[in-house]
């Protein structure tokens, strides 16, 4: 959903923008390159000709094969910037994750601390932070300029990823609050992280070489979250409490049955989902809206007004 | 013998020691290893610190004044030795005295070519070595600072119990020297607890019973006895001390089971002029567990900066004078109703029981300056006792029971009292939780209790020496202390406030002006500090019948025989006891309250609606509530009909500065400091700063926090934080400690919360900060009208609702809780900082409780 939207941001904006994904974006106006970040051959065509990469290709599914996340997160990235510099392209744009740095328990006010690789919670999070150390170690003060922002839950109208599967258990009435629900959490805005991506486009390349944390700044218990999403989506707002201590144990149960036995699909519940949902994680965005010169433009409350506003007119399209 | 050697760089490293600093010096056939500075120094010192630590310590003890003293500007060089077998200096396997250590160190001074300006600094027995030194060097000397040392000890008195069990036979080798048990033991005192590589650090030098022989030698050389070969040096040096008139400083963590209260006692007395800064919290490692060196230096800063206080030459009438002016006025100068136990005490009643209290307590030994604590609940006891000790320059402590057990322990050992007058419970704590070594009882104790307590006297005891007494008491110097009052301990351990003869003279005073009291206008005082007022004003009093120390207690009925007793003009009352007389009034108290022309709530915020409710009771009395603190009794007042006409504004108005009193504010800068300068220009949010002739002497033992509350000269900074209206109206926003710093600017709590509280379904709300400071998210925190156990996180109507009230502050969270938590004393100030701790954890996804 991100990608999409920086592309119809950047040409909306008057840029010559080229786009490289597994299937057809169908941007209007962008130039269409099928193929993998891992294929040599089609990023090399990607890259061609480039000021600019905004690199936004990474495998984000909570469970799977280590080495397959490897082989995009850390390989793709790796290949992308290798060809970035080749092509002389100026500026690249890493998009990473807060989860990077994230090896404890709360983050509470957290700054855009070091990518630990070693100790980051889950495949996914490991392998974008060994990808964001990449990106980060080839910024070149005399070449290619890098610089790594890290969104933090992106979700708006559309979205698969989290509006998706917040929504489908909700309705299914598999969406339990794990404890008080209190655990404040921060998220973002579809079109502010837009704004911020294109920010660090055009951002003084002195802010370059580090990494930044995006957020609204606008952290809510996760109850209330949940609650305005679900009603923004029209499904049922989640009723239901669980410790979070047992959501825990069984988010680990099921990630070990999940490795062990050929099960289809994703666990209903994983330890790290389970650990998302019960701990604090907000950021201090001060450094961030500094060096970017940007600002959230859409609010926590206008943004799930827009997401209520997309759900009826999805449901009118629908109505027979 | 192993001759000095330098530390190893991981143990330098650990204590982030410059390895330039450490090196080995040479005296004669000895070796010594030392941290010294001096190397490393860009510009000249202002002086040298010489540092000695004690046992089982090393110089890694100063390590971080070494380095604090090799700062940019005003440099110190910081000399931190190895006493001889201990650290890395030499293993002579001698046993030095403690005289061979006062030489040994002057000859390495000597070798070192050490000139003045010389502040020595020592720890534990390091103290007393570098007092010895401190005598020596009477040309080098500048100052002294000392930290968890004793320079005395009487042959007679008990030895400390740790020190007992080291010391006894068999045990000193094997404690000491065989095994690391002493060591660990002292390590074990820090609090909080050592950092592993710190206490490694410690441990380094002292690895094999042939490095620790030193630890057992000095614990050898303690002088307990009075043969001891030792003790004519411990002599010389107890009694030179009393001599030394160089700048001391004394730094004191009090949870020390070695160097506990009483050798601070006999350190302030040998050295009156002694700044002392006790580290409530703190142990015998206090130079660990404070920031010990940031103290020294700042000492030493201070020092030079100085400015000798101007004597005053205002006019001066004592507290006690007018007792003695109506020592033959038959009239009622007070009355304590009690039920069946009522008292009616007449001007001369008092007058003759004060002046005998006050021989009787010279005639027992309380010297002027003595400090006597009062345990006594308010009333005609406790009125004559104090006045009692103001005539006699004893200085009074009154702490009460508002503090809690625990904390009146804290706040009665902090101030050290040579006595106690107590009630019975008030002595069985004294005695049991050792507040002070003589006891006098203050009314009946039950049988065998004087004996079991070793009760010394009773007040009738002390009124009967009086009455034999044929002395002439001199009144106390104007600005000789006279009391010591105690914060309610709202942001931290309750502090104790001195004030002198002068400064309470001037609160009399202010009252008087303020609330036109004097001996026209009986008064009803249902608040403590009132009720000791009334004999000083002039004005007759009464004591409702109420368990004065729960506010709560006070009826409608008993404020009105109070008010008939002594056809009362004035009523005196806290918020609480307001509510209790309003919850209790029947309409039967009305004829009685008539009479009423004034009526204050003090000692707590007060809501309007309180006030409106209390007037229909005593509808010819104007309704005032003045604004202070234990620092200040008096600052600012306003009416009730002042406060209907301001209406609602960011913060509580608290009105204007009363009649010789200045307010000020110190802008709070973008991180929630107030660094500016004290300004009156109103709409500037700052900490409040006053200025007044009834302002606190000092913080008691307390030097840094002195220093920090008195920084602006002539200013005292109340902690409070407001702003000034447009028409020199005060209003008070929160506490500096509980103001909240976002990513969008700084946010006071008070104003935040009062909008909330519009909101229909809440009581009362807290507003807290969690987060680091500066991106802190704001938390609101609302006791509902109704509670149920349920979620922590407000349904999201009430959420909505809140969020609503507070338009134009992003509101991260509502949490509701089913009682905001209120200080003990008053219970009416909300508890912010338990408060955000709870939200804290709440909302990092603990579970917590409030």
């Amino acid at each position: 959903m991100l990608g999409r939207a920086v592309a119809e941001r950047l040409v909306a904006d008057g840029h010559d923008v080229r786009t490289l994904q597994r299937s057809p974006s169908l941007v209007t106006g962008a130039q269409d390159v099928t193929g993998s970040v891992t294929d040599p051959v089609a990023v090399r065509g990607a890259v061609r000709d480039r000021e600019a990469v905004v690199h936004l290709a990474a495998k984000v599914t909570i469970t799977g094969p280590f080495a397959q996340f490897e082989e995009v997160n850390v390989g793709g990235t790796r290949l992308l910037l290798d060809e970035a510099r080749k092509a002389g392209v100026g500026r690249f744009v890493h998009v990473s994750s807060p989860s990077v740095a994230h090896v404890g328990r709360s983050l509470a006010g957290a700054g855009a601390g070091p990518a630990d690789p070693g100790h980051a919670r889950d495949s996914y999070a490991r392998t974008k932070a060994a990808g964001e150390l990449l990106a980060l170690a080839a910024d070149d003060p005399a070449g290619l300029r890098v610089i790594a922002v890290r969104p933090h839950l992106v979700w708006g109208p559309g979205d698969t990823q989290l509006i998706g599967r917040i929504v489908e258990r909700a309705r299914a009435g598999r969406l339990p609050v794990l404890g008080d629900g209190a655990a404040l959490i921060d998220t973002t805005y579809v079109d502010n992280a837009v704004d911020a991506l294109v920010a660090a486009l055009h951002a003084d390349v002195a802010v370059y070489g580090a990494p930044y944390v995006v957020t609204n700044g606008e952290p809510r218990p996760v109850v209330e979250l949940l609650a305005g999403i679900c009603a923004a989506s029209g499904v049922p707002v989640p009723r239901r409490h669980v410790p979070a201590v047992l959501a825990r144990g069984v988010g680990t149960v099921l990630d070990a049955a999940w490795r062990t036995l050929p099960l289809p699909g994703e666990p209903p519940l994983t330890r790290f989902v389970a650990e998302q949902l019960s701990t604090a994680h907000w950021f201090d965005q001060r450094r961030t809206r500094e060096a970017l010169g940007w600002t959230p433009r859409i609010g926590l409350d206008e943004g799930l007004a827009r997401l209520a506003t997309w759900t009826a007119r999805q449901a009118s399209a629908t109505a027979p | 013998m192993t001759a000095a050697s330098r530390p190893p760089v991981d143990v330098l490293a650990a204590g982030g020691i410059d390895p330039r600093w450490s090196r080995t010096v040479d005296v004669g056939p000895r070796s010594w290893h030392l941290l010294d500075n001096g190397p490393t120094l860009d510009a000249d010192p202002v002086g040298t610190l010489l540092c000695v630590h004690g046992n089982p310590t090393w110089s890694f003890l100063w390590r971080r004044l070494v380095a604090a003293g090799a700062r940019a500007e005003r440099p110190w060089r910081v000399i931190a030795v190895d006493q001889l077998e201990m650290g890395y200096s030499e293993r002579t396997g001698e046993q030095h005295r403690l005289s061979d250590r006062v030489a040994d160190l002057g000859a390495l001074t000597d070798r070192l070519g050490l000139v003045g300006p010389v502040v020595t600094v020592g720890h534990d027995w390091g103290g007393l070595v570098s007092l010895g030194w401190a005598l020596d060097h009477p040309d080098l000397l500048a100052g002294v600072v000392l930290t968890n040392t004793a320079v005395h000890h009487e042959v007679d008195d008990a030895m400390p119990a740790a020190l007992r069990v080291a010391t006894a036979r068999g045990v000193l080798p094997v404690g000491t020297v065989t095994t690391p048990a002493f060591l660990e033991t002292t390590l074990a005192l820090a609090h909080p607890r050592l950092e592993p590589a710190v206490a490694e650090g410690f441990r380094a030098p002292y690895r094999t019973a042939d490095r620790r022989s030193g630890i057992g030698g000095f614990v050898a050389d303690i002088p307990a006895t009075a043969d001891h070969p030792s003790r004519p040096e411990l002599e010389r040096i107890a009694a030179g001390v009393r001599a030394l008139d160089v700048p001391a400083l004394l730094l004191w963590g009090p949870r020390d089971p070695v160097f506990s209260a009483r050798y601070l006692r006999d350190l302030r007395e040998r050295l009156p002029h002694a700044d002392v800064h006790r580290f409530e919290g703190a142990g015998h490692l206090v130079v660990e567990d404070e920031d010990v060196a940031g103290a020294i230096l700042g000492w030493l800063d201070a020092r030079d900066a100085a400015t000798p206080p101007e004597p005053s030459d205002a006019p001066y009438r004592a507290l006690g004078t007018t007792l003695v002016e109506r020592a033959d006025d038959d009239g009622t100068a007070l009355i304590e109703l009690a039920g069946p136990r009522s008292r009616r005490v007449t001007w001369a009643a008092l007058a003759a029981r004060t002046d005998q209290l006050a021989k009787g307590l010279a005639a027992s030994g309380v010297r002027p300056g003595d400090r006597v604590a009062l345990l006594v609940p308010p009333g005609a006891d406790l009125t004559a006792v104090l006045y009692a000790c103001l005539r006699l320059g004893a200085v009074v402590v009154v702490a009460d029971a508002g503090l809690g057990v625990q904390g009146l322990t804290r706040a009665v050992r902090a101030a050290d009292p040579t006595v106690v007058i107590g009630i019975e419970r008030a002595l069985v704590a004294a005695r049991w939780l050792r507040w002070a070594p003589t006891l006098v009882s203050a009314g009946p104790l039950r049988a065998g209790v004087a004996r079991s307590l070793r009760v010394d006297a009773s007040l009738d005891d002390l009124a009967a020496l009086g009455r034999a007494s044929t002395a002439d008491l001199p009144w106390p110097e104007p600005d000789a202390d006279a009391a010591v009052l105690f914060t309610s301990g709202s942001t931290g351990p309750a502090k104790g406030v001195v004030y002198t003869h002068r400064r309470l003279a001037a609160m009399r005073d202010v009252v008087a002006r303020t609330y036109g009291i004097g001996p026209d206008s009986p008064l009803v005082a249902a608040f403590a500090p009132f009720v000791l007022l009334g004999p000083a004003l002039g004005a007759t009093s009464a004591s409702p019948d109420m368990d004065v120390t729960a506010p709560g207690t006070l009826t409608a009925r008993a404020l009105a025989e109070a008010v008939r007793a002594v056809d009362a003009a004035v009523v005196f009352a806290s918020p609480a006891a307001l509510r209790s007389v309003v919850r209790t009034a029947d309409g039967s108290e009305l004829p009685a309250l008539a009479g009423v022309r004034l009526f204050l709530s003090a000692g707590a915020p007060v809501g309007i609606d309180l006030l409106e409710a209390a007037a229909t009771l005593m509808p010819a009395a104007e309704a005032h509530t003045p604004y202070g603190m234990t620092e200040a009794l008096v600052v600012a007042d306003v009416s009730l009909d002042e406060l209907r006409a301001v209406g609602t504004g960011d913060g509580v108005c608290v009105g204007t500065p009363v009649a010789g009193v200045r307010v000020a504010l110190s802008a709070l800068d973008a991180d929630g400091e107030p660094t500016g300068e004290p300004d009156e220009l109103p709409g500037i949010t700052g900490e409040v700063l006053v200025a007044a002739a009834h302002v606190k002497e000092r913080y008691d033992g307390l030097w840094l926090t002195q220093q920090a509350s008195s920084r602006d000269l002539g200013w005292h900074r109340t902690g409070d934080v407001g702003h000034l209206d447009d028409d020199g109206r005060l209003w008070i926003e929160g506490r500096l400690a509980h103001v909240l710093v976002t990513a969008d600017g700084v946010r006071t709590p008070v104003g935040l919360e009062q909008r909330a509280q519009t909101v229909d379904s809440v009581v009362s709300a807290a507003v807290v900060g969690v987060g680091p400071r500066g991106a802190q998210q704001v938390v609101v925190v609302v006791q509902p009208e109704v509670f149920s156990h349920g979620p922590v996180v407000a349904e999201p109507a009430l959420a909505a609702a809140v969020r609503g009230a507070l338009d134009g502050t992003d509101v991260a969270a509502v949490l509701v809780v089913e009682h905001l938590p209120t200080d003990v004393r008053h219970s009416s100030k909300i508890d912010r900082t338990r408060v955000a701790a709870w939200a804290e954890r709440v909302l990092a996804g603990e579970r917590a409780r409030l």
